[in-house]
């Protein structure tokens, strides 16, 4: 019995079967999927430039991003978990140093106490984590109908559909549909799970004026805003794909020599390997 | 085992081998006479040290970071995520090094169980890999709940409470779990305390999985005896060496691709939400790899008879040498026990699936239906099997498959209609 015709024949046998068993499970899943599939609303999706093995993020959306933010969300949404520094650190919107402190000098924070034991009132420094809007969650739901604006640092990992989910929150407000009554203050949205949301629609077309001369529509606030979550949710995302082309570059060849040199070892042995 | 006695050539190392003879072992581990038939299902077991290891040393340097209170513990995994070097990289390492243990360990086990590798001589080999296993669930559970976001308090609010359906002293054990009414501070500090434990009792039972290993030798995809050492085995080094490192270049390739460009695509996105003990979530799923034991709690109407179902889903494992009547150990020659093999695995794939989803009408019926048939094939198929069953002829050495030598023509044919 040639050896090569026999190992041929088990390959054969085990592809055979795991074909048999993945027709199976693919069988059972999409009878399951269409069941469900009538409840389910297809999110929107835009090109996100962070995306696949080279993703990067776009600086000008970065810091576009990070206007939307200031001047929009950040009057409700905290960011507790970033610095002022991380704003011109590299792998983020890169703002210049001196630009990045500007940018903190604008925010007022309570530190102390000093050495009176009082505690004063001073404008944030690099090394300060972004202010707070509300002092507490209980301040932030008092002022914002018992709804918690949620903390936005991860929110971009913290929702199942991720930046598209966000990207899709933004622009599905619409009217509600007939038959479908809103209690006040609760506002009809298309993807938002279970349709309803707190937050009326916030954003509008030229809302901001982006500095750089881009047009600020509804959309191109969206993806800024939300290029903006994913770095913060990620800040480290670039040396992240940079590194892993790196090194599975590197495990590829590394697989590649180990696998002749296994070959002329086991070239010694009557058998296979 | 070698025959020969192993005597070191320098003088100092006799001297120290007098006296505690690690170079005696290192003689052992290097010539150890291995089965030159070993398919690449065998190479999971040097992977599964791999995963081990590298879960204990990004392990190591994240307890260096992380703060185990329910007030900042979550706070602290985002100052590794954002400001510690390479945090991000040590964390997602080891998150997804969780699943990567997971999944080696399932092959591994799937592996014994094609190839009955379970069966005598090896039932301590195996009664301690279940062990083991055991351990792993628990510590991976543990570890889940440590960045103590949503799914991290839900996930340890439902499990622990599983113990309360014990009748009588059920509140008092869930409450002495917790430290407390409920899942918080203690809870948290507790779980850390253990998550760090564990891996090192794993380590030792590691130790032993391969002590027992190595009285017996492996088997092999054909299952017979292997005369040791004769020509049918190899040295471990360099032979086996060399192709476990070459399958576990492989699978860290994978890996990589989970740490470097989906690093989330095995978690939960509410665990990035910080544990609210006001709000629970729509739906509390466990991580994937306990996803078929839990599709087999939620099957069981009664809460205790859920729970026993899915004990003893675990324990009836420890029982399986003696559950398998059948003396033939590999499948290869079994075509009968194959098939149930095969359907076996699509079964326990079918309960993880019904288990990520919601515990309602059909799901709830598939959940039903699988468990049902994974008990029946550990109950009565197998017992069963080993009696009705016509198995193939076995070869008299390896060196007859492998090399197609057959001593006579009619089990060529039967071998060939066999594959």
């Amino acid at each position: 019995m040639p050896k090569l015709l026999k190992k041929k024949k088990i390959y054969i046998n085990l592809v055979t079967n795991i074909f048999k068993i993945s027709y199976l499970i693919v069988l059972l899943l999409v009878g399951i999927n269409q069941v469900n599939a009538a409840e389910k609303v297809e999110l929107l999706k835009t090109d996100w430039s962070f995306k696949g093995l080279f993703g990067k993020f776009d600086r000008g959306s970065l810091q576009r991003g990070y206007q939307v933010y200031t001047e929009v969300c950040a009057s409700c949404h905290s960011m507790k978990y970033v610095s002022y520094r991380n704003l011109f650190e590299p792998g983020g919107p890169e703002f210049s140093e001196d630009q990045a402190k500007a940018i903190a000098a604008n925010f007022e924070i309570t530190d102390g106490p000093n050495d009176d034991g009082e505690m004063f009132t001073r404008p944030a420094k690099l090394s300060d984590k972004f202010v707070m809007p509300f002092a507490n969650v209980k301040a932030a739901q008092a002022a914002n109908g018992g709804a918690y604006p949620p903390d936005m640092s991860v929110l971009a990992k913290a929702r199942s559909g991720g930046v598209n989910y966000i990207y899709s929150v933004l622009l599905g407000y619409e009217d509600a549909p007939s038959g479908v009554t809103l209690e006040d203050g609760v506002y009809y949205n298309k993807y938002m799970y279970g349709n309803n949301i707190k937050m009326s629609e916030p954003l509008s077309d030229g809302l901001v004026e982006y500095s750089d001369g881009t047009i600020a529509s509804k959309e191109q606030m969206a993806k800024d805003v939300t290029t903006f979550l994913m770095w913060t949710a990620e800040p480290h995302l670039e040396a992240r794909h940079k590194m892993g082309f790196k090194a599975i570059l590197y495990l590829i060849i590394l697989t590649i020599l180990v696998y002749f040199s296994m070959k002329k070892i086991w070239s010694r042995i009557e058998s296979e390997v | 085992m070698s025959d020969h006695e192993y005597v070191p050539k320098s003088k100092f190392g006799k001297w120290f081998n007098d006296r505690l003879p690690l170079l005696t072992l290192a003689s052992h581990l290097t010539d150890y006479p291995t089965p030159k038939n070993l398919n690449y299902w065998w190479t999971f077991g040097g992977i599964l040290t791999f995963c081990l290891i590298t879960q204990i040393v990004t392990g190591l340097t994240l307890a260096m970071h992380y703060i185990a209170h329910a007030d900042l513990a979550f706070e602290s995994v985002e100052h590794i995520m954002r400001d510690v070097n390479y945090g991000w990289l040590i964390r997602y390492i080891h998150a997804n090094g969780a699943s990567m243990f997971f999944l080696a360990v399932y092959i591994h086990i799937f592996r014994s169980l094609f190839y009955g590798s379970y069966k005598s001589p090896r039932e301590i080999i195996w009664i301690i890999g279940i062990i083991i296993y055991l351990l792993m669930m628990a510590a991976a559970f543990m570890g889940y709940v440590l960045p103590w976001g949503q799914m991290s308090f839900w996930g340890a609010t439902v499990i622990t409470n599983l113990f309360s359906a014990i009748p009588l002293v059920g509140e008092g054990i869930v409450n002495w779990l917790w430290g407390g009414y409920s899942v918080d501070n203690p809870t948290l500090t507790r779980f850390f305390t253990l998550h760090y434990l564990i891996p090192f009792l794993i380590l030792g039972l590691v130790v032993l999985h391969i002590w027992a290993l190595h009285v017996p030798g492996n088997n092999n995809p054909v299952g017979i005896d292997v005369k040791k050492p004769s020509k049918d085995t190899v040295p471990f080094h360099p032979y086996i060496v060399i192709k476990d490192g070459f399958a576990l270049l492989m699978f860290m390739i994978v890996f990589a691709f989970f740490v470097f460009y989906s690093p989330n695509i095995l978690g939960h996105a509410d665990n990035y939400i910080e544990a609210n003990p006001m709000v629970t979530p729509a739906h509390i799923v466990p991580e994937w790899y306990l996803l078929p034991f839990y599709a087999i709690l939620r099957s069981v109407p009664d809460k205790l008879m859920g729970v026993v179902a899915m004990l003893s889903a675990i324990l009836i494992l420890v029982a399986l040498p003696w559950l398998d009547t059948s003396k033939i150990r590999s499948a290869v020659f079994r075509p009968l026990y194959k098939q149930f093999y095969w359907i076996l695995l699509a079964d326990v794939l079918i309960l993880g699936y019904v288990g990520a989803m919601p515990a309602e009408g059909l799901y709830l019926l598939i959940a039903r239906v699988a468990t049902a048939y994974y008990f029946i094939h550990f109950l009565m198929i197998l017992p069963i099997l080993g009696f009705k069953e016509k198995t193939m002829p076995l070869p008299l050495s390896i060196t007859e498959p492998v090399l197609g030598g057959f001593p006579n023509a009619e089990i060529v044919k039967k071998k060939e209609n066999l594959y």
